[in-house]
């Protein structure tokens, strides 16, 4: 995983943040009100016990206890009312958040689902976990009770710097100072720490990326006892995700402190300012009294504000990673005007097709071939020769750099790629199952298929009787990738898969290869079936299961060295003759 | 989650000394506050400038004391929290690299993998907060209530007999919560398993256009999610309005109570007011501490799935070998009326006897699912066999120390692994081996001339060998499994992306290079088992029959029949 250094702008980050929240707009209007409101109800409280205790006060000689009891009850019900509306407000809260997260985690999975099949050759399937849930959850943790937070707060500092004002303009100053001292101290810490919380995230995603690379090859460390090994590499990464945090968190948890430390030296200002003012007369005891008592309701908010931005650096550095993510290149999209090529005839030409993964490592160099419709083609040659990126360049996994591929006539750049792959159907030596019943692995791709349709291909395919001996049939649920299902079965499901689909060319690469083929010969009808008037392209290392291509394509270092069927490639002393002998040497 | 604190007893001496700073913090910056009043109340009216510079001085002291005292120890409760994670999950990861197979199988490889990142950073997340906020609050707390008796010791009553009620509510409320966040977890690893799936599946799901019916999929499992994550948000979000409520009702009582006290002549007006002051304090405390209780939730929730892991046995490990001299000739290898069957499925393998001399070489063929692969993890001890015995060197396979006998072998699996690392690094994987060693296994797995067009040994090896073909792959992993010089050499399906030239001359290497290792080959193809001298055939875990190609070819009906489908004519020699 290469992940840019680039830095995102924090302004440019906050400014994709806020549509999630602006989505929720009246909502998080309703929020800010009830916060508010559940502030001012709490304000109330201490009035109403002020009546309360005058109602008491000795000077009246009696107790009025129909006083007491009325404010004391109305006390009661102030607060009854105010931790309904805080309940509410958290509720919407979390309503709020929830649905950030919720359309968050879509959008990514959206992108996911446009990415082109080379990010996630490229891209540490663990990291893209990471990104969808911590970061997503780091996101959330700060961002939607945060904004609420700060909004609220904007309020009372508002109206304590007014209250302020009124009692005392010079003392005021003090703040002059104070607060731009406060911004700046925030300013430089977030400033420096921001690159740790960067890092921090994206340490999380490395160890993520290892955990799942080593937990999922556990079974081939086991059998070289790697186990220590493994322990010790993953210490190392360990280490370093926590002392990523730990630094992050270092200076990180400085700012709260800080800004506390420049509330009280300005309290100790007001002391000594007011001292002054008091001296030249300026001011009466009681009114620097209340002026402090407001100064804490001034600074108290500001202080929750500045821990608040120490909080969204995380947010931030999270946000950034998802973002990226995000701001991937897609799939570039059809062409304009791209056409729907629905049930094609099946005739594939490539010309002049250069091809690399990497710019300056050419695979493909110069492939011309023609497959008529109906056709079937075989493609074989030695490992390494180019023989599966043929299959990515058909199916448009990847974009050839130059030459042209067309089917029916027709560019397949020009074609819409949900049409051009649906005229496929596939069975690919890795096999794919997901976590469903069997049912719906058989049925992926066709859905209209009926249990009757699916019983039938499984037949054809000789692993009917298997599945009805697994617990609960067709309805038996694949777990974890079908761990305990053996391989060749897996892929006797996904010939099944393929058998239900309405496709005009096929595409079997290495789909037998860990069939037996005792197996194999049993599904050879089903299989002819399959192929029958359809555009094959077959991969395989079992020459046998070849013999009566109409073509075949003797592929060597990218390139096609021969081709003909298997009667003329095997009359001259070709390379094919070699690879063919080769079998039962 | 009480027993994952054992992990905290290292820090306690750390985590005392940062206690003592953070309470000397607290108080310093308790003492503000009353310099403060000092000053306004009593010094300012005095008229003289020099005794408020002398407080005044003496408050921007404390607040530096303050800003240090807080920062020395939140440093502290982050490096304690660093090393209690890394700990951690450095036990946590070494629990799961020993687990049984059986147990992987049952806890699934993308529990686990989240179980190691996401809930161990739920429990970072705490132990760094528990620090930073669990000594102010208390203090607080404690103090407020401990003033408050000083002043009126049956008003403190009344004002604390909600208090009951309200830890009631935190501690049913925060154990139902802890509950949920389990749910939460494991709604969210269903959540990541379908993303893994699509990343794993991005071929077949984009060649049958179904992004659209992925994201439906991806919709329902986030729906569930999002709506456990809900659940368990709402529940922990009647504490606090509940605990505000019922200690404000409290105060109203102390008014009430104060009234008839007063009336009485037991307490004055004065007290009740202070006693308004001191309850805001509390009231504050007890606020900080819920927040706490809801992080407890979910790290409670996390505990428990952490624990379930480092609380599996693992059943198979054992580290002293329970024999002391090796039988004399014994067979290399012998099975001996072995039976086995996975947790879930039907028999694997049944009353299954061979024997293998050193040096010999033993091919399994037979139909999908017959149980050709159970024979390698059964002697292997990945799972251990329910009936009879398997032994090495006439030694039962349970009595060597898991490691030694790992050690015998070399081992390509059907869906082996390559690793983000170089060349090198995958083939050595770990091992000392040394350079002769490694260039000689990759020579004879028909790697090296590959290895050495593509850059030689120092290559990266992208994700799961994405930059290499499938034979390419397998030639490496093959590399792999003979750099050890093993004692037995396991082939399970391992040439099938390897064309047939260079299939036969793999085999031809290993017959001339590994005389004495015992080998045991998986294939499909007859033409790389026929060179055996013993051929097992398996059909539904049963041996259908035993011997070498001219027997079976005689004998064994299934045996010819695949033979001919493969070889025609020739496979008569």
């Amino acid at each position: 995983m290469k992940e840019e250094r680039q830095k995102m702008k924090k302004s440019a980050v906050l400014i994709r943040l806020l549509p999630y929240l602006l989505q929720h707009r009246l909502l998080f209007v309703l929020c800010i009100l009830l916060t508010i409101g559940g502030n001012l109800l709490g304000l109330a409280g201490p009035y109403f016990s002020g009546l309360a205790i005058d109602a008491i006060e000795p000077h009246r000689k009696a107790v009025d206890f129909s006083g007491v009891w009325r404010y004391a009850g109305i006390m009661a019900a102030l607060y009854l009312l105010s931790a309904i509306l805080s309940y509410l407000l958290t509720r919407l809260m979390v309503v709020i958040s929830r649905r950030v997260v919720k359309q968050m985690r879509e959008d990514v999975f959206s992108k996911l689902t446009e990415l082109p099949v080379g990010y996630f050759d490229q891209n540490q399937t663990g990291d893209i976990l990471s990104r969808i849930s911590y970061d997503i959850d780091t996101i959330n943790t700060s961002l939607s009770h945060d904004m609420v937070q700060i909004f609220a707060s904007i309020v009372t500092v508002l109206g304590a710097l007014a209250m302020m004002i009124a009692i005392s303009p010079m003392l005021v100053l003090v703040f002059a100072f104070t607060v731009p001292l406060s911004v700046f101290l925030t300013k430089k810490i977030t400033g420096f720490t921001r690159p740790l919380f960067r890092r921090r995230s994206a340490k999380l995603g490395e160890l993520n990326g290892f955990v799942e690379e080593m937990i999922s090859g556990q079974k081939t460390l086991r059998a070289y006892s790697q186990e220590e090994n493994t322990v010790k590499k993953f210490d190392r990464q360990n280490d370093e995700t926590v002392e990523a945090y730990y630094r992050a968190d270092y200076y990180g948890s400085t700012t709260g402190p800080s800004v506390n430390f420049v509330n009280n030296l300005s309290l100790s200002l007001v002391s000594f300012l007011g001292a002054v003012l008091y001296l030249k007369h300026a001011i009466s005891i009681g009114n620097i009294s209340s002026f402090v008592l407001y100064s804490r309701k001034f600074s108290g908010p500001i202080n929750e504000i500045a821990n608040i931005i120490g909080e969204l650096q995380s947010a931030f550095s999270a946000a950034e990673r998802v973002f990226r993510l995000l701001d991937e290149a897609p799939e570039t999209k059809d062409a304009d005007g791209a056409a729907e090529l629905n049930h094609a005839e099946g005739t594939v030409d490539l010309q002049d097709v250069h091809f690399g993964y990497l710019p300056g490592q050419e695979i493909i160099h110069d492939l011309s071939l023609h497959v008529p419709k109906g056709a079937l083609v075989a493609i074989v040659g030695p490992t390494g020769a180019g023989k599966t990126t043929i299959v990515n360049l058909l199916m448009r996994f990847y974009d050839i750099d130059s030459g042209s591929i067309t089917l029916d006539e027709k560019s397949i750049y020009d074609l819409t790629r949900r049409s051009l792959r649906l005229n496929y159907s596939m069975v690919l030596q890795d096999t794919w199952l997901f976590q469903g019943s069997v049912y719906d692995n058989v049925a992926y791709g066709s859905e209209s298929a009926t249990k009757e349709d699916v019983e039938r291909v499984c037949r054809a395919c000789s692993i009917h009787d298997y599945i009805l001996s697994l617990p609960e049939g067709y309805d038996t649920v694949l777990n974890d990738d079908g761990a305990n299902i053996s391989k060749g079965q897996k892929q006797l499901m996904t010939i099944a898969r393929a058998m239900l689909l309405p496709a005009s060319l096929l595409i079997l690469d290495e789909a037998t290869s860990n069939v037996d083929t005792r197996t194999e010969l049993q599904i050879q009808q089903a299989m002819r079936a399959l192929m029958k008037d359809k555009t094959c392209f077959v991969i395989a290392h079992r020459l046998s299961t070849i013999r009566n291509a109409d073509e075949i394509l003797v592929v060597k270092d990218g390139e096609v060295v021969e081709s003909g069927t298997h009667d003329s490639l095997m009359q001259e002393n070709t390379f094919y003759k070699q690879l063919y002998n080769a079998q039962f040497a | 989650m009480k027993r994952l604190l054992v992990f905290l007893r290292p820090f306690i001496p750390r985590m005392s000394f940062g206690f003592i700073i953070k309470v000397f913090g607290t108080l310093v910056e308790l003492a503000i506050p009353w310099i403060l009043s000092y000053i306004i109340d009593d010094l300012i009216p005095l008229g003289k400038m020099q005794p408020v510079l002398v407080w005044g001085g003496l408050m921007i002291l404390c607040s530096l004391l303050a800003w240090l005292g807080n920062i020395i120890a939140n440093r502290m409760a982050s490096a304690v929290a660093r090393d209690f994670t890394g700990k951690l999950r450095h036990e946590l990861f070494r629990k799961i690299s020993f687990l049984s197979e059986r147990s992987v199988d049952q806890l699934t490889i993308p529990s686990l993998i989240s179980r190691v990142t996401s809930d161990t950073y739920v429990l970072h997340q705490t132990v760094g907060m528990m620090q930073r906020l669990g000594v102010r609050a208390p203090i607080m707390l404690v103090g407020g209530i401990i003033v408050t008796l000083t002043l009126d010791p049956v008003l403190t009553l009344v004002m604390v007999a909600t208090l009951p009620v309200v830890a009631a509510i935190t501690f049913f409320v925060s154990r139902r919560g802890a509950r949920l966040f389990q749910q939460v977890q494991n709604a969210s690893d269903d959540m990541l398993r379908v993303v893994r799936e699509n990343a794993a599946g991005v071929r077949v799901i984009k060649a049958l256009s179904k992004s659209g019916y992925e994201r439906k999929r991806f919709r329902r499992v986030n729906d569930e999610l999002t709506r456990r994550e809900r659940t368990a948000e709402n529940t922990m979000a009647l504490i606090n309005p509940a605990m505000s409520f019922l200690l404000n009702l409290g105060i109203a009582a102390v008014i009430v109570a104060g009234a008839y006290r007063v009336q009485a002549g037991t307490t004055q007006v004065g007290k009740i007011i202070a006693f308004m002051n001191l309850f805001t304090i509390v009231l504050n405390a007890l606020m900080a501490i819920n927040r706490m209780f809801t992080m407890f939730s979910k790290a409670a929730a996390s505990s428990s799935r952490i624990l379930e892991v480092l609380d599996t046995p693992v059943e198979l490990f054992e580290t002293e070998p329970h024999f002391s001299f090796l039988p004399e000739h014994a067979p290399h290898i012998a099975f001996k009326d072995v039976t086995f069957r996975y947790d879930r499925g039907s028999f694997a393998l049944r009353h299954l006897n061979f024997t293998l001399e050193r040096g010999e070489t033993l091919g399994i063929i037979g139909a999908t699912g017959a149980g050709k692969s159970t024979v390698i993890r059964a002697i292997m001890r990945y799972y251990d066999i329910k009936e009879g015995a398997i032994e090495i060197d006439g030694v039962d396979i349970r009595d060597y120390a898991t490691a030694d006998l790992r050690k015998k072998f070399g081992v390509v699996f059907q869906n082996d692994t390559l690793f983000k690392d170089t060349v090198r690094e995958n083939i050595r994987l770990g091992r000392d081996i040394s350079e002769e060693q490694l260039t000689a296994a990759a020579r004879r797995a028909q790697a090296y001339d590959f290895i050495m067009s593509q850059g030689g040994f120092d290559t990266p090896v992208a994700i799961k060998g994405a930059n290499f073909s499938g034979g390419q792959k397998q030639r490496m992993l093959i590399a792999r499994a003979l750099a050890g010089n093993p004692e037995i050499l396991i082939l399970d399906d391992s040439s099938s992306a390897l064309d047939y030239k260079t299939d036969a001359r793999l085999r031809e290497e290993l017959r001339i290079h590994y005389p004495h290792t015992t080998k045991i080959i998986i294939a499909q193809r007859i033409s790389s088992i026929m060179h055996a001298e013993k051929i097992l055939v398996m059909d539904q875990g049963n041996a259908a029959a035993f011997g070498s190609h001219k027997e079976l070819m005689e004998n064994c009906p299934l045996y010819r029949e695949i033979g001919e489908s493969q070889m025609g004519a020739r496979a008569v020699t």
